[in-house]
């Protein structure tokens, strides 16, 4: 939905502004979607997916929830920052993290409604039988708390477009409260989308194997969280920067910086921790495979490069610099959580039996994003996310 | 924001009791050693006597009411394809070729873990390993999540994609209804061969012990199943290496529940003691903030009363000038006055 299209309730389809590059390719991605989605749910997954019994787990679990989860992260990095560690300067990039980490959660929790079986079934692990000795069970409760507590923390926002001061209020008192659960309730599940792997030794590649898992996972959200944040506030400015205030404006290259300059140290800190975890394993000799080679792709062009990347662009105040290589960054995460849940996945397998995603899962993670996307927009362009609202004093 | 005492105890609270909670899922999965329950029952498949008949994956067809396969179970140039088990087929035997070319033939369904990664895997219970040995699954409550595919070693769990109301996991059952009424499992009765003998796992580990010492030169000195991931109910011989009749031998002897024992165990320990290091951190820089704020406020204390003293010390000076001003004035008033007085009387003697 556009803003136009909300604005004017006639004509908004003869008019010709409606018309831009941005609302036509949102509606026609919305439209697919929509009948890939009416397909799945009447069809059932065989009809939609390339899911078969040796990967019952495609590119909605790689890219939706792995991936989805991790670049959801800039919510609890940012009001951790801002709130428990107390870094004021970073205060106006919260609101657009926070709001970014409901979206990107909320998305996650739709998506897995297309992955799994039987959708409605959801909430059967908290109401009728406790699996408390899966991984997914930790997973599950983490992720359903933290869409709660992400909610709470975004509701100031709306409540001030709504003008509910008193509310508004109680939930502001709330903050510290909520960022330590935040940053709990993360650790807990983005090192556990790691741990789910850890019941799979014979499946996964022993280079992408590791006991650290989840900690590269934890690790890697927190990157991914960094990143994110710089990477949406350069594409917020430039399509959004009429939305934002002076504070925003002002600060905005400082957070670029100042998250740049941190996502160098901790991309340092897990490119260690990753040579370590082969160091660890022993598993040297299998650098010279071709899964090796791929491996070293991931390490050295994912990790290593955008850490040197990031490390130079904030010595030299180069802020284009750094937002490429947060958009380099991203990707990595993006081909981290891919290979471990798709390309290493079942590594020995024939490359005929490996599974590819069929077109129609595609359009159905390129929907969900656009859906987010769309969201985003709405949401900024009418409530106080990049600037402050005048009557309301800042927290 | 302040924090009251009574506030944070409350939370403190609340951790703690979360930590406990999560505690008994620790335990559950801190895979102690477990040998399996006594009298359990398994089944030893002896591929050494293994014809390939396929009369195995019929019988099973049939007792489980699956829909039939593409390609009648006589037909045998299906064994020409390795093939893995399916939604439509919880066992599927499978052919290879020993040094000397003959034909070898292996049958390969659940095999029932001792300890299941699918149990391991599932958050909801759907699976179980009852006390008679079979892995049981109930599909009243499975959600389709597919963990327990991601996690079995033996790639057994099936999936019906194609079902869009109620897809179910498939995999064989040990046929655990026929167990209960005391009969035995489809694919054993239905074996001319007698390449299946069903038994208590510990009496069927002795036949396997004792075959082997029999008949050295006709069996690997191995029993697959008695072992690997913790143990499984189904045990099986060979006469040649493992790998090469299709069964994994890197598996290792641990159980599933081990692996993912560690990062369970945590989540009590970060629940307990995240809170108290993040409210250590916010303390201090609360702490940093103030001491900041009051230096600040010190130094323009002090530089007000600097400029304070400046300003008094000039206006003094100032005053001064103009009460020396004044004096002077004064004085030259009076001093004109007196000059003036002293003329006077010299003007009226003049006049």
């Amino acid at each position: 939905m556009s803003e136009e299209a909300v604005a004017g309730k006639t004509n908004v389809f003869r008019d010709k502004s409606f018309y831009t590059p941005f609302n036509v390719i949102c509606w026609i991605i919305l439209l697919v979607g929509g009948l890939v989605t009416i397909l799945r749910f009447s069809g059932g997954l065989g009809v939609v997916t390339n899911l078969n019994n040796d990967y019952p787990w495609g590119i909605w679990i790689g890219f939706d929830l792995l991936a989805g989860v991790a670049l959801a992260a800039g919510g609890f990095v940012t009001s951790a920052a801002v709130y428990i560690f107390g870094m004021k300067r970073y205060h106006s990039a919260v609101r657009p993290a926070i709001l970014t980490g409901f979206l990107g959660y909320a998305l996650v929790v739709i998506a897995l409604h297309y992955d799994i079986g039987r959708p409605w079934r959801l909430p059967y692990p908290f109401i009728m039988q406790q699996g408390t000795t899966s991984v997914l069970f930790e997973v599950a409760a983490c992720v359903a708390i933290y869409l709660t507590v992400l909610f709470i923390e975004f509701s100031p926002v709306a409540m001030e477009w709504l003008g509910i001061r008193r509310a508004r209020n109680i939930v502001i008192r709330l903050t510290l409260v909520l960022t330590i659960f935040g940053v709990v309730l993360s650790t807990l599940h983005q090192s556990s989308l790691g741990a789910l792997f850890l019941l799979a030794p014979s499946k996964l590649h022993p280079l992408w194997y590791s006991k650290y898992l989840p900690i590269y996972f934890f690790v890697t959200s927190i990157i991914a969280g960094l990143s994110m944040v710089i990477f949406e506030s350069a594409i917020s400015h430039h399509y959004l920067g009429h939305k934002m205030d002076e504070t925003h404006k002002k600060e905005a290259d400082g957070v670029t910086l100042g998250f740049g300059k941190a996502a160098a140290f901790v991309l340092f800190g897990y490119f260690s921790i990753k040579v370590i975890g082969i160091a660890g394993g022993n598993h040297w000799h299998l650098l010279g495979t071709s899964y090796g080679l791929w491996y070293l792709v991931e390490l050295i062009g994912f990790v290593g490069l955008p850490c040197c990347l990031y490390a130079v662009g904030v010595r030299e105040k180069n802020l284009k610099l750094i937002r490429w290589t947060s958009a380099l960054t991203v990707l990595g995460i993006v081909l981290n959580r891919f290979n471990i849940c798709l390309i290493a996945f079942n590594w020995y397998l024939p490359s005929d039996q490996k599974y590819f995603p069929h077109w129609m899962e595609i359009v159905i993670s390129v929907f969900l994003v656009t859906v987010g996307v769309v969201i985003f927009r709405f949401i900024v362009t009418r409530m106080p996310v990049l600037y402050e609202h005048p009557d309301y004093e800042a927290h | 924001m302040s924090v009251s005492r009574r506030k944070f105890l409350t939370w403190m609270g609340g951790a703690g009791l979360s930590a406990a909670a999560t505690c008994k899922r620790a335990y559950a999965a801190s895979g102690k050693h477990f040998k399996g329950y006594p009298g359990s029952v398994g089944v030893l498949h002896d591929t050494t006597l293994c014809l390939g008949c396929r009369r195995c994956e019929e019988a099973c067809n049939k007792v489980n009411a699956l829909p039939g396969p593409e390609k009648p179970f006589n037909d045998l140039n299906v064994l020409d394809d390795h093939r893995r088990t399916t939604s439509i087929a919880y066992t599927v035997v499978n052919k290879f070729k020993d040094e000397k070319g003959s034909p070898v033939y292996s049958k390969f369904q659940c095999n029932h873990c001792l300890e299941p990664a699918c149990a391991s895997a599932c958050f909801v219970k759907a699976f179980q390993k009852t006390e008679k040995g079979a892995v049981t699954y109930d599909a009243s409550v499975c959600v389709g999540c597919r963990y327990c595919m991601v996690a079995c070693p033996f790639n057994v769990p099936a999936y019906e994609y194609e079902s869009a109301f109620s897809p179910r996991v498939m995999k064989c059952t040990m046929c655990h209804p026929r167990l209960m009424e005391g009969k035995l499992p489809g694919c054993v009765q239905s074996c001319p061969a007698e390449a299946l003998t069903f038994g208590t796992r510990d009496d069927l580990l002795k036949i396997a012990r004792e075959r082997i010492r029999k008949h050295p030169d006709k069996y690997v000195d191995h029993i697959y199943g008695e072992r690997e991931m913790g143990g499984t109910s189904w045990l099986y011989l060979s006469g040649m290496p493992f790998r090469e009749i299709g069964m994994r031998e890197d598996l290792g002897v641990t159980p599933a529940p081990e692996l993912t024992a560690g990062a369970l165990g945590a989540v009590p320990i970060v629940v307990g003691l995240w809170p108290v290091l993040l409210t250590g951190v916010y303390a201090m820089s609360k702490r940093k903030e103030k001491i900041a704020a009051d230096e600040q406020a010190e130094a323009v204390a002090e530089a007000v009363a600097a400029t304070e003293a400046d300003a008094e010390k000039k206006l003094s000076a100032a005053l001064e000038k103009a009460k020396k001003e004044k004096e002077n004035a004064i004085k030259k008033e009076v001093k004109k006055a007196i000059e003036e007085a002293a003329k006077k009387p010299e003007e009226e003697e003049e006049s």
